[in-house]
């Protein structure tokens, strides 16, 4: 379906003696939503902060095998981590929004720690990503406010908004609706649904409702490998693999 | 029906200590508050009287009969250029290598030296004076605010190293990463968000090390030696609050007792001022982070 935005090749990782990756091989395609579920501890969340190289940034973790973004190695030696993660943002679990910065700021943050002034520019950014993540109608009169002061919801969709500010191309999200209520998780997936048209998506989930609703392909992860991966409908309805079918009808999980 | 509490003689008896403990507890607060209490309040009542503007504004001084007038200018401003100067010095430093051991933990320099920051903040300050003496004064043959300075900036630098430190290592993990998973680069990350998060707690580490600098007399005594002129440069023997607290309080004489007395109230009001300042920084900064977590 579409071209490889990402492939990953035999990816292995850890955190000092321990494995959680056993040699991943997967291909992210373009402009779409891939889905990666598991029941916990299979190693989702640590694949996921593999693809922009913030797993390393936990002391003792270490990474072995490929990432291929576009056809370059991400974990090449000559490789710039930062700018990769330019490319490639990330939405986390809990939501995290900047305490000391109000609305505008947070969303900004990405361009402004990166230099970026003008205040035409920063305007027009933050009311395009506030619009693309749903939250424009909701904070446009309180835009100064601290970005503490919002819901739940609203604060996830506010780091929505602060990732894509920054212009990715592709887009990590892990488990974001996990801490949230029903009705924050729906307007969620919403703007997910529609920010695929213009960038690649990875989402990591624990919810295979949510996995089944959003998603155009599926990865199922049991013990740091891959053990199905196809289109959702496909993995879903006639999975291959026992193990799947297993988690799939709640045998486990 | 079966009452709830069958047992009236336990339930009483169980009362009766926890009485007693919260009154014992109680009684052990009061006698902590009791020293602070009191030294306020005699150095208030004795050191009030003697505070005037001539007093704060005019130096030492003798009539011709040979009786003290005048007043602590000189101390006061001494104090003040020598605070000034050590906190010049000592907030880069101790910042700097606050932010080093709580950002950098892996490295092996940053174990090591912070520990031996741990140390250094329990130095005796009379060690840190004598240190100062030899090192500078010795070699630049006079007493100096400058060397004053540094011996205080010694004190402080330890005391604001490790605030930073406990200030930084508070903020959490996620969002250093939330910033670095926008493609911000480390010590922007650490310079811009981590610091703005963590400030009110370096606010108030600077202020107490402050704080603690001013009282400070043993490393002055050996440093500066004290004065009766208004300091004209900073290569010279130069007054300081403590030190005249100490030469009067000693002097036998009753004006000048009543005169340090005064500089000791001076002295207390500005340390007062300092740390109930960090209480209002840290509980109003405390409070918002708390809301959202």
């Amino acid at each position: 379906m579409g071209t490889t935005k990402i492939e990953i090749k035999d990816l292995k990782a850890g955190f000092g003696g321990l494995s959680v990756l056993n040699g991943i091989s997967l291909q992210i395609s373009e402009k779409s939503i891939t889905a990666i579920m598991g029941p916990s501890g299979c190693g989702k969340t640590t694949l996921i902060r593999c693809l922009n190289r913030i797993h390393e940034l936990t002391p003792r973790a270490w990474v072995k095998g490929e990432v291929v973004l576009d056809g370059a190695n991400i974990y090449d030696p000559e490789a710039d981590p930062v700018a990769i993660r330019r490319r490639i943002g990330m939405v986390f679990q809990k939501p995290n929004p900047f305490p000391t910065m109000s609305i505008y700021d947070n969303v900004v943050a990405g361009l402004r720690l990166n230099g970026v002034r003008d205040r035409k520019i920063l305007d027009s950014v933050a009311e395009r990503s506030l619009r693309m993540a749903f939250l424009w109608d909701e904070v446009k009169n309180d835009i100064k406010k601290s970005g503490a002061a919002l819901s739940g919801g609203q604060q996830q969709r506010l780091c929505i908004a602060r990732a894509l500010a920054v212009e990715p191309e592709v887009i990590l999200m892990d488990e974001p609706c996990s801490a949230l209520d029903p009705v924050a998780t729906a307007k969620i997936e919403e703007s997910i649904m529609s920010l695929k048209q213009d960038y690649t998506i990875v989402i990591v989930t624990h919810n295979m409702q949510q996995a089944a609703r959003v998603s155009d392909l599926t990865a199922f992860m049991y013990l740091g490998e891959i053990v199905e991966f196809g289109d959702t409908t496909s993995v879903f309805e006639t999975p291959k693999s026992e193990l799947t079918e297993k988690y799939l009808t709640g045998k486990f999980g | 029906m079966p009452k709830i509490n069958p047992n009236h003689a336990t339930a009483r008896r169980r009362k009766a200590v926890d009485k007693l403990m919260t009154s014992l507890i109680v009684v052990a607060t009061v006698l902590a508050i009791v020293p602070l209490v009191l030294i306020i309040a005699d150095v208030a009542s004795k050191g009030i009287p003697v505070i005037s503007l001539s007093f704060l504004t005019s130096l030492p001084g003798w009539s011709a009969a040979g009786v003290p007038t005048g007043g602590i200018a000189n101390a006061l401003f001494g104090s003040f250029i020598m605070i000034v100067i050590a906190f010049l010095i000592s907030v880069p430093i101790g910042v700097g290598a606050g932010i080093f051991f709580s950002e950098w933990p892996e490295s092996r320099l940053s174990t090591i030296s912070s520990f031996t920051n741990d140390v250094l903040a329990g130095f005796p300050s009379i060690v840190i004076g004598i240190f100062v003496y030899i090192v500078i004064v010795l070699s630049t043959g006079t007493f100096s605010a400058l060397a004053g300075a540094v011996a205080l900036s010694i004190i402080m630098i330890p005391i604001i190293a490790r605030s930073t430190e406990e200030s930084l290592k508070i903020v959490p993990v996620t969002l250093r990463e939330a910033s670095m998973a926008l493609g911000v680069s480390r010590w922007r990350t650490v310079l811009k968000v981590v610091i703005s998060t963590g400030r009110s707690g370096l606010a108030t580490g600077i202020l107490l090390a402050v704080a603690r600098a001013l009282g400070e007399t043993a490393p002055l005594l050996l440093t500066v030696q004290g004065s009766n002129l208004f300091p004209t440069s900073l290569f010279q023997p130069t007054a300081a609050l403590p030190l005249l607290i100490f030469n009067y309080g000693m002097s036998g004489d009753p004006t000048l007792e009543a005169q340090a007395w005064g500089a000791a109230f001076i002295l207390i009001i500005v340390m007062l001022a300092l740390n109930l300042s960090t209480r209002f920084l840290l509980g109003r900064r405390l409070g918002e982070v708390r809301a959202e977590i």
